[in-house]
């Protein structure tokens, strides 16, 4: 999803998972809301007030590392990278 | 056409239709014309509901899924384009931002007062210099110990007139934050503005803050999740509202042409029976229909949480405000001089929807991230 939902059209731009998109200027202006949306939609996680870092976000790794810990927390299954 | 509505939600959006030719359209040219929408009918609206449609039943809300709160803004868009937009500004881009992005103890105090009506808000993003540069924002805060300290002045908010509550979008340099701002708050100031196309009974006015101080308990969201979490947020229910209003105002538009045209007699014949007529009753028809079916979906998406509901809702509010004005373009066509008075609603609609290609993001802006969309989703080989 989220590879699909980055502004990159050109093919020689590369991309990977520790990239910052903010800075990279991967993303649009619905991006952040429609990320949360499918974090939670997709691993059943809730992304709370406090976890609106945008270090949680802004790229591929730490989102994985998010997903693990809200997973951790709440008791459910890891996944692995 | 109420098709998956509980028996309590459907009661809700026959109510507000019923409230909407009751009360809201009999007084909604009277309401335009003295500048501003009676208090009496903001408490009524309360009483029914309406000011919490969609926050939890816990919380004196209503409890209605997206679906049924977009036709109940389309019922209440029908009576009084003003109503409409109370609940967009108040309810969807207020009060669910609260409750989406808010602490627990922020939910708990500010849902229920809100819910009843008791508090009203408004939303303040938009600046002289700084409408779709939303970004860009000057309106500045400092933090200070425990609290922080805005400073500048906001245009183009509706409601900000008699408001008690604003979401004020501000900047500490790259980091933009989001907060609640009481209207009794020292320093805080509400300009009304005058000599508008449309939203005159909307209270809009400019909102000047001038070391206006808010607790750390009035943070909406993190700092700097402002624009990217809270406002986008907030932008997101407000344009599915948006959306549903523009649906009713079609209808709207529409009910009037063909009545118009049914009773309108020329050449010794009803309108309604030339073909150009039809021609324009039929377009108008099936732009409603097609604003009113991207909408439901864009609501069935939204019911089932699916991060395609973004996007969908921005397709949904582009088109359906682009239907609204141009059915109520010909809708004044329909009517001819008599479309140029205020004695028929027509006129008013057709200002009305023209708003709605603006309001909520311009119809470029939407254009914008619509294409973004289609390059991203279409011809990936």
């Amino acid at each position: 999803m989220v590879e699909s939902n980055l502004n990159i059209f050109n093919s020689g731009v590369e991309f990977s998972d520790d990239d910052n998109i903010f800075r990279k200027g991967f993303v649009d202006s619905l991006f952040a809301v429609q990320l949360i949306a499918y974090l939670e939609a997709e691993f059943g996680i809730k992304v709370g007030n406090k976890d609106m870092d945008i270090k949680n976000f802004n790229s591929v790794s730490n989102m994985v590392s998010f997903v693990e810990r809200k997973r951790q927390e709440d008791g459910g299954a890891t996944f692995s990278q | 056409m109420n098709i998956g509505l509980d028996d309590h939600q459907r009661r809700v959006v026959e109510g507000a239709s019923e409230f909407a030719c009751a009360v809201l359209a009999p007084q909604a040219g009277a309401n335009e014309q003295a500048g501003k929408f009676p208090r009496d009918v903001i408490s009524a609206m309360g009483e029914r509901g309406f000011l919490g449609a969609t926050l939890p039943e816990a919380y004196g809300g209503l409890g209605l899924d997206p679906v049924a709160y977009g036709l109940l803004v389309a019922a209440i868009e029908k009576g009084d384009c003003s109503a409409s937009r109370l609940l967009t500004v108040h309810l969807a881009l207020v009060a669910e931002t609260i409750l989406k992005c808010g602490s627990e103890e922020q939910v708990r105090k500010w849902i229920p007062p809100i819910a009843c009506g008791e508090k009203i808000c408004a939303f303040a993003l938009t600046e002289p210099d700084f409408g779709s540069d939303a970004a860009a924002i000057q309106t500045a805060y400092t933090a200070h110990g425990g609290e922080f300290r805005i400073n500048g002045r906001k245009r183009w908010i509706s409601f900000s007139g008699i408001a008690d509550l604003l979401l004020v979008i501000a900047r500490n340099g790259d980091a933009v934050s989001a907060f609640l701002v009481e209207r009794d708050s020292g320093g805080l100031s509400i300009e009304p503005q005058n000599g508008l196309m449309a939203g005159r009974a909307c209270h809009i006015s400019e909102v000047v803050l001038n070391d206006v101080i808010v607790g750390k308990d009035q943070l909406i969201g993190q700092v700097g999740q402002g624009f990217a979490y809270v406002a986008n947020t907030a932008l997101d229910h407000g344009r599915y509202s948006i959306a549903w209003g523009a649906v009713g105002l079609a209808e709207a538009a529409l009910d009037a042409m063909v009545c118009y045209s049914r009773k309108r007699k020329q050449f010794g014949q009803s309108i309604a029976s030339f073909q150009l007529i039809r021609g324009m009753i039929a377009e108008a028809v099936t732009r409603l229909y097609a604003a009113k079916s991207l909408c439901w979906r864009a609501g069935e998406l939204r019911k089932s949480a699916s991060p395609e509901a973004i996007v969908e809702t921005t397709i949904a509010k582009h088109f359906a405000a682009g239907a609204a004005f141009r059915t109520a373009c010909d809708a004044v066509q329909v009517h001819g001089g008599n479309g140029c008075t205020s004695d028929y609603p027509v006129e008013r609609y057709m200002r009305e929807a023209k708003a709605l290609e603006i309001i909520e993001g311009t119809s470029q802006i939407q254009q914008i991230l619509i294409s973004m969309h289609g390059l991203r989703r279409f011809g990936r080989g």
